[in-house]
């Protein structure tokens, strides 16, 4: 890696203005450093300087009441898969956090990195190849090998979005805070991510001298049932194939509300309304699972070796509302 | 003549003893090369292309070797000449610490003339493809082979299945990545910390490669983190250190990189084969035409077995290798074998369904070997043969089972080749010390029981002293399965002639004839009368100021070479998610005589691991858009984890009371295992590796359609 000054952080407001003006790559934030690292080894991110993160205060905890969770971006993704109360009322953000990479990376890796971390694309880890998403010409994936590549919302970046802990939080109706030098601002974390259309360069709405500080999840229903399946090819660490978050207000077996929210499958969190309205008001079952499965996928855009996924995203959205259905 | 005598007789060979490292390990304690720092130690590594084919126009070393701390640059191709392969060396840098060796990297300015390439087999025998080296249409003159009348056979054929198999590049995924820590004393003599399957070759190679004296070069490898076949000799890697080193008169460390390690280090070569077999009414395997290739990269080498392990009267073949811009293949685990298997065992259960018969029984009918027609028999009495699909895909439910069979055959045996010595102290110490090394398999504690049963001590007793050329006792590289067998009979016959030499000096004592002297637990005693005895420390007290040191000899009687093995898999596939879990491998494999049962069946568990990550998940994957490697890393490149690790049931067959070594057969019948059981899972065939949920979707989906 290039070498760079290690700034430890005493506040946001110190963080802010380091980061200003500096534009992106320049000035850096790390906290655990899982994804980050590895960049920086590869030399696709070559910063000055690297903030780190971890020496502010009272960023990493969970606190959880009547309303609602709110969770520290310094919090590590463990003590969200561990956390008691998100096991039993949010299951879906615990599953999706326990899913997440390896024991040890759990430990050091955090809600904001994870929720920021960049694409696993081969072509764009590569430093030796120069693609579209790092300035580039061409997307290689849509001439080349693509089997882990986006079947939504691609062009002209076929990336997908590598995070488990993000589709969980968007089914969860989650809200992000975002600190910047103008101050704080609250929005839903669906609207944090953007597509390639919009910004191929990144997969958020984060201007460079911005920070993620607290994520908020309002508290479910207790008629709820929610779950993360991800598919992967090896048990672990793997990132998803497809995964689908999915939050569930049932009457007995009727779905009262549903939100589907799938991983894996696009540059960003992908919010199947349409699986959700196969699903709303209806009594789950083997059609109406299959259904809901089937309206997900028929405007999925395969690319030469992902064609797998449409099957596959369409068979864990049945599976996910049948489970719902039968817990 | 010396035996092994019989197993009822036998205190510690045969028996399950744990390996005598497994506590340095576990603890760390144990020093593989890239633990090893010297006083004064550099870091070197290497430059390395970056792209598929290239032209050297020019390479600038100055701006590296200004670099503060950089002590040695060193270019290892030069202008003129063309880069093969990604990963294909350019220079190499040796620096104060690995950081500004890495930094020093980037400071090397090579021109290049990007040439076009080639990095699949399709586009390599493509037309008008770009030749990349002396074969027409990149491809070798095929090798061609015919017995019997194969067209006639067809003919008589009640049933004929035509097919095309493929199994994809495997990289071999050394945990320990190859690399030297290199050391002149002064410029006639050479240590080397050699990360190797082949102590005494690298030995030997360095010696040439700097024109020394053999016995000036001492090559050391205490602990070893795998080679699976691509660690015989120094490479470019080892001859770079040395030169760094002699250049700088300090020690050079030079381990590869992972990347690295997937693009230059080796690999299994891909096999591609179009076969049509036919079968008579009975059963009989009659006619079998192969056409196939594979690609060793820019070498050759890319072989495979076929027709594999049945027999097969009229049969045709035609094999070829495929030059690709790619890294060089080398020896892996079993080559060719695992390959050929796949295939194989493939077509038998694509013909037994033709014609109606267990596939069990068909291969009854057609493998002669006594061995595994035992072996079939107890492996599908372990898996529970009978529970198994009789109408494939039958199971209801989204997660099918199945279950499939497999077989394998190799040589082992060993060879002549090894000195070793025995010393018997006159403390009662006791070492043994040879030119091996143990790679993994458990040689040194196989060492130690060996000797340990022969003097009536544990294996605990005994100082191993192996991975070093400093003694002067050279044996032969571990390849081929064929350390145990080599070794042991040497060890054996140095310990019995000790042996005889302390009776000797025991004989007065107890005023018995030496003949009439054994061994038993920590005591020396006189058969005649059991009462008359005296303690092993004792004895060798009786030495004196000498000791007893003994060399031993190659005894054809001791070893022998052959063993079969056969494997039966239970899967379980998520029709939905497309993801086969092995629920259970049962793996039958005789081995000969196990030095140490309990190593023995590390080894299957070992074998059945690899074949399993073969089967399911391996592959070198090559994008012919830019001529890279994509998944020269353990993130794409998938290896099996705990979750992948099956049920194994290693059953240790015991067929005779010779050595014969069994590093390599247990991960070749896995493949086949394992592709039966989800073809009788699911009624769908998954002719191409690894079968992945991709595959496993996109074959359900025609199925369906």
């Amino acid at each position: 890696m290039e070498k760079f000054s290690y700034v430890n952080a005493t506040s946001l407001k110190q963080v802010t203005s380091l980061l200003s003006d500096s534009g992106w790559g320049e000035v850096m934030m790390i906290a655990g450093g899982t994804d980050l690292l590895a960049e920086l080894k590869e030399y696709i991110e070559t910063p000055k300087t690297l903030i780190n993160l971890k020496t502010l205060p009272g960023m990493d905890s969970i606190s959880a009441d009547a309303s609602g969770l709110k969770i520290g971006a310094l919090t590590t993704v463990a003590e969200i898969a561990m956390h008691p109360t998100i096991q039993q009322d949010y299951t879906v953000l615990a599953q999706a956090a326990a899913s997440v990479a390896t024991p040890q990376i759990r430990n050091v890796g955090t809600l904001g990195g994870n929720l920021c971390q960049r694409p696993r694309c081969w072509y764009y880890r590569d430093e030796t190849v120069s693609c579209l998403k790092k300035g580039g010409d061409i997307c290689y994936a849509v001439e080349g090998l693509s089997k882990y590549h986006a079947i939504f919302g691609g062009d002209p970046v076929y990336i997908v979005h590598p995070s488990d802990i993000a589709p969980a939080l968007i089914a969860l109706n989650a809200s992000i805070k975002i600190v910047g030098p103008e101050g704080e601002k609250t929005i839903k974390v669906e609207e944090f991510f953007t597509l390639p259309a919009a910004n191929p360069f990144r997969e958020n709405v984060l201007e460079p001298n911005e920070i993620v500080v607290e994520v908020q999840v309002p508290k479910p229903n207790p008629n709820t049932k929610s779950l993360y399946l991800k598919a992967r090819e090896k048990g672990a660490p793997d990132f998803a194939l497809a995964s689908v978050a999915g939050v569930f207000e049932m009457m007995g077996k009727t779905c009262q509300t549903a939100s589907i929210v799938l991983g894996g499958v696009a540059p960003a969190p992908w919010r199947s309304t349409d699986a959700e309205t196969a699903l709303t008001g209806k009594m789950i079952n083997d059609s109406v699972s299959t259904k809901a499965g089937e309206e997900a996928v028929k405007n999925a855009q395969p690319l030469n070796d992902n064609e797998y996924k449409v099957p596959l995203t369409q068979n864990l959205i049945s599976r996910a509302a049948m489970m719902a259905a039968s817990k | 003549m010396a035996s092994w005598g019989e197993a009822s007789q036998s205190r510690l060979i045969g028996k399950r003893i744990a390996r005598l490292s497994g506590k340095d390990k576990v603890t760390g304690k144990a020093k593989y090369t890239y633990d090893i720092n010297r006083p004064g130690m550099l870091y070197a590594r290497i430059l390395r292309s970056d792209v598929a084919h290239a032209a050297v126009m020019d390479i600038d070393l100055s701006q590296a070797e200004a670099l503060p701390g950089v002590k040695a640059v060193i270019p290892l191709t030069e202008a003129g000449r063309n880069l093969r392969y990604q990963g294909q060396e350019i220079a190499a840098v040796a620096a104060e610490t690995d950081d500004i060796a890495k930094d020093a990297l980037r400071l090397i300015f090579v021109e290049l003339e990007e040439l076009p390439f080639v990095v699949t087999e399709a586009d390599a025998m493509a037309e008008n493809a770009p030749q990349i080296r002396d074969w027409e249409g990149n491809q070798s003159k095929p090798g061609i082979n015919e017995q019997g009348n194969v067209q006639a056979a067809f003919e008589e054929a009640a049933v004929t299945v035509e097919a095309t198999y493929h199994t994809p590049v495997q990289t071999h995924v050394c945990l320990e990545t190859h690399g030297h820590v290199t050391e002149w004393t002064d410029d006639q003599n050479l240590t080397v910390w050699a990360s190797t399957q082949a102590v005494f070759g690298v030995r030997n190679d360095f010696a040439r490669r700097f024109e020394i004296p053999a016995n000036q070069v001492r090559v050391i490898t205490e602990h070893m983190g795998g080679g699976f076949g691509s660690k015989f000799g120094p490479g470019v890697e080892g001859h770079t250190a040395a030169q760094l080193s002699r250049i700088t008169g300090l020690p050079v460390k030079l381990m590869l990189t992972r990347r690295a390690e997937h693009l230059v280090a080796g690999n299994r070569p891909s096999m591609t084969q179009h076969v049509k077999a036919g079968a008579s009414s009975d059963g009989r395997l009659v006619a079998y035409d192969m056409r196939g290739y594979g690609t060793g990269g820019i070498s050759s080498g890319a072989g495979f077995q076929a027709p594999y392990v049945y027999h097969v009267e009229n049969r045709k073949t035609e094999r070829f290798n495929v030059a690709t811009n790619a890294g060089n293949q080398r020896a892996m685990r079993a080559p060719g074998h695992p390959q050929g298997a796949f295939a194989m065992d493939s077509l038998m259960d694509e013909l037994a369904e033709k014609l109606g018969m267990n596939p069990l029984e068909f291969r009854r009918i057609n493998d002669s070997s006594e061995v595994r027609q035992a072996q079939y028999t107890l492996g599908a009495q372990e898996i529970g043969w009978h529970r198994r699909n009789t109408v494939p895909g039958s199971g209801t439910g989204v997660k099918k089972r199945g279950m499939g069979v497999g077989s394998g055959q190799w040589g082992g045996g060993g060879g002549r080749g090894t000195q070793a010595r025995v010393t018997i102290n006159a403390d009662g110490t006791v070492e043994a010390v040879t030119g091996t090394q143990d790679i993994g398999t458990g040689i040194r504690t196989a060492i130690a029981i060996i000797v340990a049963e022969e003097f009536g001590l544990a294996p605990t007793d005994i100082s191993v002293k192996v991975g070093d050329s400093g003694p002067g006792l050279p044996s032969g590289g571990s390849g081929g399965s064929q350390t145990t067998a080599s070794v042991a009979p040497v060890i054996k016959t140095a310990a019995m002639a000790a042996k005889q030499k302390l009776f000797e000096h025991v004989a007065p004592l107890l005023k018995a004839p030496v003949d009439d002297l054994r061994v038993g637990t920590g005591t020396i005693y006189v058969a005649s009368d059991r009462t008359n005895t005296v303690t092993w420390n004792q004895a060798a007290g009786l030495l004196g100021q000498e000791s007893i040191s003994e060399g031993g000899n190659w005894d054809q009687e001791l070893r022998q070479g052959g063993v079969a093995g056969t494997q039966f898999a239970e899967v379980e596939v998520d029709t939905q998610t497309g993801n086969v879990q092995v629920l259970k491998i049962v793996a039958v494999q005789d081995c000969g005589l196990a030095i140490n049962r309990l190593t023995t069946e590390s080894q299957i568990n070992g074998g059945v691991v690899m074949g399993l990550g073969q089967t399911l998940l391996e592959e070198r994957i090559m994008d012919p858009q830019t001529g890279r490697m994509l998944n020269a890393n353990l993130e794409d490149y998938k290896v099996p984890g705990t979750y992948e690790i099956p049920e194994i049931k290693s059953i240790v067959f015991d067929t005779h009371r010779k050595v014969t070594g069994v590093g390599e057969p247990p991960c070749i019948p896995t493949l086949g295992a394992i592709a039966n059981a989800v073809y009788n899972a699911i009624g769908v065939r998954i002719r191409e590796l690894p079968i992945t949920p991709d595959k496993v979707l996109t074959a359900l989906a025609e199925k369906k359609a």
